[in-house]
């Protein structure tokens, strides 16, 4: 009998070496997030311009929240003119891109908003009370939130053009909870 | 033009290392010297080859060559001197090179110490070597060339990992790879015993002083790792338990086993299926250490890179595990031991019972590090398996093998007597309560503090036992002290070496004790003039400095520390350099041999108005790497020629 | 008598009422260094490889245990604070797995491993000590001036 039990030590080492393979398919920095399909948080910031920027004033629209950072190089810096042709696209039609910028100080970031010449509302969470709420493991990381005010998509790594519309216009199609 | 010199070099080695390895192999199995020496020749040709690579190499660096791809990712103009020569092995495609220098190296000794010695086993043991050198040099050919060409050729590199910047870059990799690249040679042996059948103890005394000098620059690699990570990183640790550093830890600990059990196999020819299984695991374990870091697969500080690489050395993984267990399956029969014991209390049980905790414990440690990967497979949720796991884990099973590093050396073979037993451990136990109680006085009320504390004491006095009764026996003879103690250690170099290595262990116990149980720290933003305290220092920030250096800008908090009396000014620093997101965080520290006291500097205002600094006193920290330093002189003791006569 | 006995219950009843008043506003807690580290080392510092939001020097770090010390403030017992950051982060943000479920798997292993151990090794060393007893060992001719020193020598353990 241990003529063929002696063969196991080999073959007890094939299990370890399939679960190390699927490695290969896992990836170990892409972590899923729980928040996806519940209410988005809310939070109650001032832009860089002062005025209020509070999540609630937009329920009702599809909102596009996008984390960035001044010193998050290239990602922030390839999906900032996408936002910002997006959000002049989308304008009018009950969607709005909100910026929140995380771990800056206050020139930078309005050197980043000046530089790319972002017209949406953009916002710093000095604290980073509204990063961790929302979960935010590192930038540029971007929420799409329905008009219920549920986050149904997000998207970590720079948004591209077709994520975006993708994305807002399936949001958009569905109807406005009364 | 370098490039295409080196790329050839390397093609050539590869070329070579392929056919040596047939050559030996063949010669082997039939017998024929003239081909084992061919293949003798080809091995010495690799180490030229790859000796000029690696020359070439730092040539293209010392000399700012940014044709060179791999020179244009890790250096700029800015970088100082002596980092172009380190930063040579600084990112995969060198620590490839590294690598295989060392393989080629130790190759070359085999072929030197051994043609003539171990005829037998001799040519298989060559052509396991130069089969993986092989590998290492495909590797370095298809899937991290150094040499690959960057065209157009830019005017300024990219500049070093900063965190690289730092005396422990000479020392860590080097020391580790050697220790990884050491365990090769008795693996090779060990097949070379399976291939012939002889799995006495040729292979096992042939390959003894390897293993030692092999687990010495493992530890002296992780020592220094935790050196680096201590004074450089920022966080005031010495060890994360990071996925990285757990695949260098394993085969630290089955080597340490495999040390232990060859005891046994020379003394009593017992466990020869054990300690070859031993040798592959180890062997096993630190291509899996290379897999990890190389390959991406689960996300570690360490990781080189992602990509086609990993699938190589998975591959080779699997061949190696597959083709050395099932030679050991084949030769079941001759490897099963006939093994006679009178009693269950003997050496050879505790031998016994310290690899199952330490082969436990390498188990543990890969399965933790492995199971996010198998948590996600199966369950699809990601978890984080880290250090709160580990150090809960691991504790009982290191507190145990302390103990036993005090029962070992001193009970009897085949078996103790209870004579025996009262003579060798009556008084260290003894001791041992004492040392525990003396603890709960002194205040400490982690009762695994106090169990370390006893354990230490139990051991510290079988070391003295043993060591004072030996040396009345001498003095009894005639001697004096010194020539007496002198003799003694010289003569039974094995036995006190392995006595200074345990006493090496014992302190960096100590020192991980203390400063895991009795650590303190505390965080403020302070204002100039203001001061943080912890237990008794008091720390007052000055004001911040800005300075301009060769490939960076830093930022310099001045904090003068006193404890009643001014210690001295420490200046945690942040650098930022050009190619990295975020600062570098530069501690600043001042050691002790009770305790450090280490400072990092966080946030802080644009102006120096304010800044946040996080403080720590750290325990007994220092007897780690003092611990570490015994440990070497115990390791150089135990393989001094023998000198004792050989009946 | 009972205005006496009215005038005893006052004070009693009136240090009640206090107390219970005071008790109903939250609590103003000077929250402990200790504690902020306690939670921090249980919670993963994203932006790193294991190292705990305790260690980590990152600035991430830094407003995470801003976070916690905040929350701390206002009340919440350390056991919220780390289930706020899990549903936030998912399971992934503990530094230790959960001991329930399928985690239990990593938990018990260790466990699994040494008793495993153990028993491979009691049952080899019962095997050969029953050898032993049973005479299997091929007796050795030695004479009796050399066994002694064989004796001596091993008991001095070279």
């Amino acid at each position: 009998m241990s003529r063929l039990w002696r063969w196991l030590i080999p073959l007890a080492t094939v299990p370890v070496l399939a679960l190390l393979a699927y490695g290969f398919r896992a990836n170990p920095r892409d972590i899923p997030s729980p928040l996806v399909g519940r209410p988005a948080p809310r939070f109650a910031l001032a832009t860089l311009d002062g005025a209020p920027l509070a999540l609630e004033a937009h329920r009702g629209k599809v909102v596009v929240v996008n984390f960035w950072a001044s010193w998050c190089y290239p990602a922030c810096y390839e999906e900032a003119p996408v936002l910002e042709r997006s959000w002049r696209a989308y304008r009018g039609r009950g969607v709005v891109v909100v910026g929140v910028d995380i771990q800056d100080k206050p020139e930078a970031a309005q050197k980043f908003v000046r530089d790319f010449g972002l017209t949406f509302p953009n916002a710093q969470d000095p604290t980073g009370t509204v990063s961790v709420d929302y979960g935010v493991y590192g930038v540029p990381e971007t929420f799409f939130v329905d008009r219920q005010g549920r986050i149904r998509v997000k998207h970590v790594g720079a948004v591209t053009d077709d994520v975006f519309r993708e994305t807002v216009d399936r949001l958009l199609a569905e109807a406005a909870k009364p | 033009m370098t490039a295409d010199l080196g790329f050839g070099m390397t093609l050539v080695a590869l070329v070579l290392a392929v056919y040596g390895g047939a050559a030996a192999g063949v010669g082997a199995r039939t017998g024929r010297a003239a081909l084992v020496e061919s293949a003798q020749h080809a091995a010495l040709g690799v180490f030229v080859l790859i000796t000029a690579c690696f020359a070439l190499l730092t040539y293209a660096f010392l000399t700012f060559d940014f044709s060179v791809r791999y020179v244009a990712t890790n250096t700029n103009l800015g970088t100082p001197f002596y980092y172009r020569i380190t930063g040579v092995w600084g990112a995969l495609e060198g620590s490839i090179i590294l690598w295989s220098w060392m393989l080629a190296l130790y190759t070359l000794i085999v072929v030197l110490r051994h043609r003539s010695t171990a005829r037998e086993l001799y040519p298989w043991a060559l052509a396991t070597m130069l089969g993986i050198l092989a590998f290492f040099l495909l590797v370095m050919t298809v899937a991290a060339p150094p040499f690959q060409r960057l065209t157009p050729v830019p005017a300024d590199g990219r500049g070093l990992n900063p965190l690289l910047e730092d005396t422990g870059m000479i020392t860590h990799p080097v020391a580790l790879y050697l220790g990884f690249t050491g365990f090769t040679v008795p693996f090779a042996f060990a097949m070379a015993a399976l291939a012939t059948g002889r799995v006495g103890d040729a292979w096992l005394a042939l390959t003894r002083r390897w293993a030692i000098v092999a687990w010495y620059f493992l530890s002296l690699g992780l020592l220094i790792g935790g050196w680096w990570s201590y004074h450089v990183l920022g966080w005031g640790g010495y060890w994360a338990w990071d996925p990285v550093e757990n695949a260098a830890f394993m085969p630290w600990l089955t080597g340490t086993a495999f040390l232990h059990s060859v005891m046994i196999q020379e003394r009593r020819r017992m466990l020869k299926l054990w300690n070859i299984s031993l040798v592959i695991l180890t062997f096993g374990l630190t291509l899996f250490g290379t897999f990890l870091t190389r390959s991406g697969v689960i996300a570690s500080v360490h990781s080189f890179t992602q990509g086609a690489i990993g699938i190589l050395f998975l591959s080779f993984l699997a061949l190696v595990l597959l083709t050395a267990l099932g030679l050991v399956a084949w030769r079941w029969e001759v490897l099963r031991s006939q093994g006679d014991l009178d009693s269950v209390v003997s050496r050879e049980s505790a031998f016994l019972l310290n690899n199952v905790l330490l082969v436990a414990a390498a188990f543990t440690v890969f399965f933790g590090t492995v199971f996010p990967l198998l948590s996600e497979a199966v369950r699809g949720v990601k978890v984080s398996v880290g250090a709160p796991f580990f150090n809960q884990v691991n504790v009982p099973l290191f507190l145990s093998l302390i103990f036993l590093m005090g029962v070992g050396p001193l009970i009897a073979w085949r078996r103790a007597s209870l004579d025996n037993l009262a003579r060798n451990f009556l008084w260290p136990v003894v001791l041992g309560v004492v040392a525990a109680a003396a603890a709960f006085v002194l205040g400490v009320r982690s009762s695994l503090a106090a169990l370390a504390f006893a354990a230490a004491a139990f051991v510290l006095a079988t070391i003295a036992l043993d060591f004072g009764r030996a040396t009345r026996a001498r003095l009894r003879a005639g001697e004096s002290l010194l020539p007496a103690m002198g003799g003694l250690v010289r003569r039974h170099n094995r036995r006190y070496g392995g006595f200074v290595v345990h006493l090496g262990i014992l302190i960096i116990a100590l020192g991980v004790t203390g400063s895991q149980a009795w650590s303190v720290q505390t965080e403020m933003t302070l204002r100039p003039g203001e001061t943080a305290e912890l237990v008794g220092y008091r720390v007052r920030f000055d004001g911040l400095t800005a300075v301009e250096e060769s490939n960076h800008f830093k930022v310099v908090g001045a904090f003068t520390v006193s404890n009643g009396r001014v210690l001295g000014v420490l200046r945690p620093a942040k650098k930022f350099y050009p190619q990295e997101q975020s600062p570098i965080a530069y501690v600043d520290y001042r050691l002790g041999l009770k305790e450090d006291i280490y400072l990092v500097l966080g946030d802080f205002a644009r102006d120096g108005r304010q800044a946040t600094v996080k403080l720590q006193v750290n325990r007994l920290v220092s007897w780690i790497w003092i611990g570490g330093a015994v440990l070497t002189l115990g390791a150089l003791l135990a393989i001094l020629p023998d000198r004792r006569a050989t009946a | 008598m009972s205005r006496e006995w009215l005038r005893r219950l006052a004070a009693p009843v009136l240090v009640l009422l206090v107390s219970v008043a005071a008790g109903a506003q939250p609590p103003a807690a000077p929250v402990s260094e200790d504690t902020v580290h306690e939670v921090a080392t249980q919670l993963r510092c994203v932006v790193c490889q294991s190292l705990s939001v305790a260690d980590s020097p990152s600035e991430m770090a830094s407003q995470m245990r801003g976070i916690i010390r905040a929350r701390l403030a206002a009340g919440e017992r350390p056991a919220e604070v780390i289930q706020y950051f899990v549903d936030r982060y998912g399971e992934w943000i503990l530094l230790a797995p959960r001991r329930r479920g399928f985690n239990l798997l990593v938990w018990l292993f260790p466990l699994v491993a040494v008793a495993t151990g153990l028993v491979l090794v009691a049952t080899i060393v019962r095997r050969w000590t029953r050898r032993r007893r049973d005479g299997v060992a091929a007796p050795v001719n030695v004479d009796p001036a050399m066994s002694e020193r064989i004796r001596r020598e091993m008991e001095r353990g070279t």
